[in-house]
């Protein structure tokens, strides 16, 4: 094995309980497991006990980086995996920013961060020390935009580091609250951020000033140029010029695009809070990842007066991507795009997941509408479109006033089991869906798919080229293989770790050259494999903590709604949970492993 | 000669791959050999600042330097003298904008020679190589 590998090899382990650090040569799992999600699957597995409390201190994180991270163009993302407060079950969430060199070129391939600690703290991670520092003064703070200036303005590193925090909604527990990094990216899904609240771990700053001597720079130098023009080339174009949102006129014309909770694909005010009309209007920064040429992280500027004062204005910067565009705009019925923006503003500030804060939203608009639930439970008239009244709601979901808002903050599945309404309670294992409703592949990939991104294996893609060739829908044995395969090579990508924006330039091939340029001996195949066994694995654990995918609920909606592929047969996706469910217990069996 | 230019800061993203082109130099990845820095300007929204040498003519770093060991270039900033240096640390705080930077491992100034390498890298017209007499 390459001496590239004890450049990853160093685990740094954090005990909150104990106020504690220290740090063990791992080699033996980044020589086997690469990095990233290979390697944090099998820390998982030696730090959380099975029956461990999601928000208790028997819970650990894992991040993870990998030994592209830095070296490679897109090599950008790093992966945590923990368990996850919202389902209970082993979870992965990737995030961007400058938090994946700062940890590489801090020195590490992955932190390990266990306990809990007794008075809110963050720790700086410097220079081979960790401090622990008192977080009494920014626990509490409205804005987790706040958080990051006063970090930024106290701590060293500028350029080098990265400021990961929690919002309000992390430190009281949201479910689905997210862990912020650099203001604008997230570890959005799966409620990293109410982990950190557990411990009371307000922030985590890394600073990584290092670098490692390359095994064969000329070699090296031909890979990089190469990659460097594709990243820069047509296969990362969406991404740049209009960001994700690209994707919602498309989506809107197929019929694909969720609006006003999955009753329907097709949203009227589409075009208003489309990517054309955002970057024509309010985009005032495109903004990357360190180590990204793409830079697809748009900045809306919204000016507003106050209305106290004539002429009286502030300017504040919105980030905007998909899936805040439709789970916050077209789910909720908003075409408003001042609206839209201030409601993923107040979102950011509070630290919440777009995706699960607007499925909750839409659920408890339909449940009012229906009168499941009153305006004393809601407090705020929930009605499609009116944007003021569910910037409030987020607030609510936060601060926890009273019983509806406790419940909502537990997530929709959990809001739906106490009030009714669950076929319109959106979710697939407790988690709500991203913003597709493309046809029965995607929802499967969303049933059986670890991170429940539709990233996992990017079947709206998949269903998208069936409409538009008119081949026919695979068997759902064919589709579960179609799905497990597809995740599975995207593991040796999060292995890696790349960011799955550069999916189409990272084929099989180049990613074994940029290996082979750093001494990995391993080709294809055996990428294909490896990538085949962390897939197994990381749902192997999943298995054993008591998932048990036949037990899914299908929400009736998403059955009801036409896709552009037609309406999704329950049989259908109940076939395709069947045969993965197979296929992982049959690893389990012969591996001993879970 | 050729000196390296900030052409417009408000085009850069802050992917830092400028660095990273500069650190490669060395046969390095990473950033703890690069002459050339990127960092917000208090918040990504506000945009970044890019910090490199400016080939001052008459370069307060070299004036620093209690060995001589930054030699002013034809066209505008130094050449550092790596055997000279004893690693005081002196160029880095005389440097107003910054732009001498410090590598930890060889406790010496990390010093841009106006190579351009980190422009072929740069995705957005950040920075050039321009012409000086």
């Amino acid at each position: 094995m390459t001496d590239w590998v004890k450049t990853l090899s160093k685990v740094l382990y954090v005990d909150l309980s104990k106020k504690l650090f220290w740090v063990e040569e791992r080699e033996d799992l980044f020589s086997r497991w690469l990095g990233g999600t290979g390697v944090a699957i099998q820390l998982y597995k030696e730090e959380v006990p099975r029956g461990a409390d999601p928000l208790g201190p028997d819970n650990a994180v894992v991040f993870a980086v990998g030994p592209l991270t830095g070296v490679f163009p897109m090599a950008s993302k790093v992966v945590a995996v923990f368990k996850s407060p919202l389902n209970g079950l082993v979870s992965e969430a990737h995030g961007g920013g400058r938090a994946a060199t700062a940890i590489r070129f801090a020195g590490y391939g992955a932190i390990v961060i266990k306990g809990e600690s007794d008075i809110p703290i963050y720790i700086v991670v410097d220079d081979g020390k960790v401090r622990f520092r008192d977080a009494g003064a920014l626990w509490g703070m409205r804005s987790s935009e706040t958080v990051g200036r006063v970090l930024r303005e106290a701590l060293p590193g500028a350029g080098y580091r990265t400021i990961m925090r929690i919002g309000r909604a992390g430190e009281r527990l949201v479910r689905y609250a997210n862990l912020t990094v650099e203001t604008y990216r997230h570890f959005g899904r799966m409620g990293l951020g109410a982990v950190f609240g557990s411990k009371k771990l307000k922030a985590l700053v890394v600073i990584g000033r290092g670098g490692f001597k390359l095994p064969d720079v000329r070699t090296y130098r031909e890979v990089y140029k190469e990659i460097y023009g594709l990243t820069k080339g047509s296969m990362t174009k969406k991404y740049h010029d209009l960001g994700t949102a690209a994707n919602v006129l498309p989506l809107d014309k197929l019929g694909a695009l969720p609006t006003r909770n999955f009753t329907s694909g097709r949203f009227e005010g589409a075009r208003e809070i489309s990517g054309e009309k955002l970057a024509e209007e309010n985009l005032s920064r495109r903004v990357a990842c360190t180590a990204c040429p793409v830079a697809c992280i748009h900045l809306a500027a919204i000016r507003e007066e106050y209305e106290d004062e004539r002429y009286f204005y502030k300017t504040e910067f919105v980030p905007y991507d998909h899936e805040p565009i439709y789970a916050l705009g077209s789910n909720l019925g908003i075409s408003d795009r001042y609206g839209l923006l201030k409601l993923i503003k107040a979102v950011e500030d509070e630290g919440v997941d777009a995706i699960s804060t607007g499925l909750v939203l839409a659920w408890a608009t339909e449940a009012l509408e229906r009168g499941i639930v009153g305006l004393n439970d809601t407090l705020v008239e929930l009605r499609w479109g009116d944007w003021r009244n569910y910037v409030k709601a987020v607030s609510y979901i936060v601060l926890q006033p009273n019983e509806f808002y406790r419940a909502l903050a537990l997530g929709v599945e959990e809001a739906a089991a106490r009030y009714g309404g669950a076929e319109f309670a959106l979710a697939y294992n407790r988690v709500e869906p991203a913003g597709y409703h493309t046809g029965p592949l995607y929802h499967a990939s969303l049933a059986i798919g670890f991170r429940h991104s539709h990233l996992d294996a990017g079947a709206y893609a998949t269903d998208q080229s069936l409409v538009s060739s008119g081949a026919p829908v695979p068997s759902p044995e064919e589709a579960a293989e179609q799905i497990v395969e597809e995740e599975s090579w995207r593991q040796v990508l999060s292995s890696l770790v790349l960011c799955f924006f550069g999916r189409g330039v990272y084929t099989k091939e180049v990613v074994s050259r940029t290996l082979r340029a750093l001494g990995y001996e391993i080709d294809e195949k055996a990428l294909v494999e490896l990538g085949r066994r962390i897939y197994l694995e990381k749902h192997g654990v999943k298995f054993s903590e008591g998932f048990k995918p036949e037990e899914v609920r299908i929400p009736r909606r998403f059955l009801e709604t036409p896709t552009p592929l037609g309406q999704i047969r329950e049989e259908f996706l109940r076939k395709v949970i069947a045969h993965y469910a197979k296929l992982v217990r049959d690893y389990i069996e012969k591996s001993g492993s879970g | 000669m050729k000196r390296l230019v900030v052409v417009d800061s408000n085009r850069c993203v802050g992917c830092g791959l400028c660095a990273y082109a500069c650190t490669n130099r060395y046969g390095y990845v990473g950033v703890s050999k690069s002459a050339i820095h990127v960092r917000s300007a208090g918040g990504v929204e506000r945009g970044f600042v890019v910090v490199v040498c400016r080939a001052c003519r008459d370069p307060p770093c070299s004036r620093a330097c209690p060995v001589d060991a930054l030699v002013p270039r034809k066209g505008g900033g130094v050449v550092l003298n790596p055997s000279k240096c004893i690693g005081c640390g002196f160029c880095v705080t005389a440097c107003d904008i910054g732009a001498v930077m410090w590598d930890s491992e060889a406790m010496k100034p990390v010093i841009c020679t106006h190579c351009g390498y980190c422009v072929e890298f740069c995705p957005h017209g950040v920075i050039a190589l321009e012409e000086v007499g």
